[in-house]
């Protein structure tokens, strides 16, 4: 029994770090500009697509994929907030919530109309690691590397370069920033970019572990409502911390429970962190 | 209200109602002259069953090519009817697909219907079907339920649910004869519990060992809890659901190196994209409503007592890949000409497009077709159902230069190649 929990907490854990870089691209979009992104969810999966179409027209190795993968994020995210958020990005939040709405069906119908609903999968496997009764994949594995990888190039960006120390300022107070002379829209973009390249990351490892199809990124945009909240929104570290909470929750319930207590289980979290800690775990008091 | 609003009003009342009288009458023309059969369906041509909805209709499309190719169907009277269609996408969607099927009853004067893809969507067809007493036969839809709610007009090609995976049970003892404990991982879907719980019966009737019966939520993407509690020493492990679901369980089985004697999943195994899996699809075994290999010929019609009826096998596959850019036909097409082919023999019997007649025809049919046998449950419990069809089991196999491919490995009497234990993980 105990080696069938800890098998499963291993796998919670390692896909946390994945669920925590999807996470992070929707928080620093929300922490910089405060826009709620609901295109994060077809960003994922333009993430995943793009490692599947590489890897099957071009024999792309998935894992050097993804930083041709983070360019078209970063690409994406410009192409998305010069057309649908600058305009409206200091209207009422429905504004900007209904505009990244808008962009999620647009690219979601073109998905359907190329691509349509097929299962597709990334046919590179790697295999498992056994160390005593302990199986681990090493696609998990490697996602999870990966994962952190990210996040410590996100932190050495935010905090050590000019233009990510630009992106902390413009996020604790615009008018301020301006006053400075930080041009503010070109670092609004730039985070955003930043926001769903990390989003199409975290598809394209994503992809190496499970098949996907086009509808598959929706439920890991939820897992990252879900996650930012319980870390706090706006805190790219407490994104990842939540990440890996709802990883291990999400290995732990199936053990006693049938699986459609976990999505119970993980909104029931969110309400109760909602009700309780409005502010997340690690966010701001 | 003013003069000129009223006559406003008046107006566009007219209008209306001249649109909701002359409209229904141009789908119509062609099937009211005597010469033509209409038949209505909707087909998954977007959404998440494109691709099964899709190579659905290309069968019913060749069938309806090839018959008309031949100048039609011959009624009692002497007369030839040429077949017509009438189609809509219904976007994989319960709603639309109803919405539409009424449409076509009442604005297309559909005569007859055949049902879109997956029992889901069948189902909701059927109820309009019924109400309106319209024959429709469903294809590319295996739930029994649909036949148990008291229809008489809804007939069934695919073998059902109940008698999807028992043949692996069977499998199995051959395979194997010492295996004994089998664990099953399911869909929480109307089909794939249907499936497992007549499965988990006939295992247990049979003398095995159910180890683990558990099921999971449509559209889970990680199986790795699942997978963690399949007991060691496990035998067989079976069950699945559906291709999204499936494929992912057999990638992570193989990545966690689970072995077991047999791997025997649902819907997945058959489709030629469950290759994509690479080595994890190597041994995996899967129910199949028909293969381009099956055996059904003239000559087992003759030794079995069935007449034979349409083209064989061979022809149907060379028709077929001729007409669809060499596409090898899967059952979904199979299953769509199969259709076709039973209204059409069913019309012919009755030599009439009357509704009453067709049906009896229906109820008496007992014929073979490069599909199989085809033949309905006539009782008021199950009316419609399909009895006479068989499933094929396939195994996928890997040759020299690294290849996959899939063989028919049961029955025996219809197998193309024997089949074998996975090689161990």
């Amino acid at each position: 029994m105990w080696q069938q929990v800890v098998n499963s907490l291993t796998d919670g854990f390692l896909l946390g770090f994945v669920y925590g870089l999807a996470a992070m691209g929707l928080s620093l979009i929300w922490g910089v500009m405060q826009v709620i992104n609901l295109a994060h969810g077809v960003i994922i999966t333009s993430g995943m697509l793009a490692t599947y179409l590489m890897f099957l027209h071009l024999g792309i190795n998935p894992y050097l994929g993804m930083l041709l993968v983070a360019a078209l994020g970063l690409g994406l995210g410009l192409v998305i907030y010069a057309a649908a958020v600058h305009r409206v990005i200091s209207a009422p939040h429905l504004s900007s919530l209904l505009a990244t709405f808008a962009v999620n069906m647009i690219i979601l119908g073109i998905f359907n109309a190329v691509f349509g609903g097929d299962q597709n999968n990334v046919d590179y496997s790697l295999g498992s690691l056994s160390l005593g009764f302990l199986n681990i994949t090493v696609s998990r594995l490697l996602a999870a590397l990966g994962a952190v990888l990210f996040c410590v190039f996100l932190y050495l960006f935010l905090y050590f370069t000019r233009t990510g120390k630009a992106i902390r300022a413009v996020s604790n107070n615009r008018e301020a920033a301006e006053l400075m002379g930080i041009p503010s829209a070109q670092v609004l973009a730039l985070s955003f970019g930043l926001g769903s390249l990390l989003a199409a990351v975290a598809g394209a490892l994503i992809a190496t572990i499970f098949p996907f199809t086009i509808f598959s990124g929706g439920p890991f945009e939820l897992k990252s409502f879900v996650i930012c909240v319980l870390g706090g929104l706006g805190n790219p570290l407490g994104a990842l911390i939540g990440g890996l909470a709802l990883g291990l929750l999400e290995g732990l319930i199936p053990i006693w429970m049938p699986t459609s207590w976990v999505p119970v289980v993980e909104f029931g979290l969110f309400v109760t962190v909602l009700v309780v800690r409005p502010s997340g775990l690690l966010g701001a008091k | 209200m003013k003069k000129w609003q009223i006559s406003l009003v008046m107006v566009i009342s007219v209008a209306i109602l001249a649109i909701a009288v002359f409209a229904p009458g141009n789908g119509k023309a062609a099937g009211k002259d005597g010469k033509s059969v209409v038949i209505g369906f909707t087909a998954s041509k977007s959404g998440k069953l494109k691709t099964e909805g899709t190579r659905q209709i290309q069968g019913f499309n060749l069938w309806m090519e090839q018959v008309n190719a031949k100048g039609g169907i011959k009624l009692a009277d002497g007369s030839v009817v040429k077949v017509e269609s009438r189609e809509y996408d219904d976007e994989s969607n319960k709603d639309r697909v109803q919405e539409l099927y009424t449409r076509l009853i009442n604005n297309d004067k559909a005569d007859f219907l055949i049902s879109p893809y997956s029992s889901g969507l069948a189902d909701a067809a059927a109820v309009i079907a019924q109400q309106y007493k319209k024959i429709m036969i469903t294809t590319g839809a295996a739930s029994d339920s649909t036949y148990k709610k008291g229809y008489t007009l809804v007939y069934q090609t695919y073998t059902p649910a109940s008698r999807y995976l028992t043949g692996a049970i069977d499998l199995l003892a051959k395979l194997d004869p010492k295996a004994k404990k089998v664990a099953i991982i399911h869909e929480k879907d109307k089909f794939s519990t249907d499936v497992v719980n007549s499965l988990k019966a006939y295992a247990e009737r049979k003398g095995y060992q159910v180890v683990l019966f558990e099921g999971y939520d449509s559209g889970t993407t990680d199986f790795a809890a699942f997978i963690n509690k399949i007991p060691s020493g496990t035998d067989a492990i079976m069950g699945g659901g559906h291709f999204a679901d499936t494929s992912t369980l057999t990638r992570q089985l193989y990545e966690k190196k689970i072995n077991a004697k047999m791997f025997a999943f649902l819907v997945a195994p058959p489709e030629p994209k469950f290759a994509e899996l690479g080595e994890a699809c190597l041994g995996v075994i899967g129910p199949s409503q028909w293969e381009p290999g099956v055996k059904y010929s003239p000559e087992g019609a003759k030794a079995a007592g069935l007449s034979w009826y349409g083209p064989t096998v061979k022809e149907f596959e060379e028709a077929y890949r001729k007409k669809y850019n060499n596409e090898e036909p899967s059952y979904h097409s199979a299953g769509g000409y199969a259709a076709g082919l039973i209204l059409q023999r069913a019309i012919e019997k009755a030599g009439s497009l009357e509704t009453d007649k067709v049906k009896k025809a229906l109820d008496e049919l007992k014929d073979m077709t490069f599909y199989g046998v085809v033949q309905f449950d006539n009782t008021k419990e199950n009316h419609g159902l399909q009895i006479g069809h068989e499933m094929v089991y396939i195994q996928w196999f890997k040759n020299p230069q690294g290849k996959f491919y899939k063989e028919i490995v049961w029955p025996e009497a219809a197998a193309s190649a024997k089949a074998f234990v996975p090689p161990a993980r």
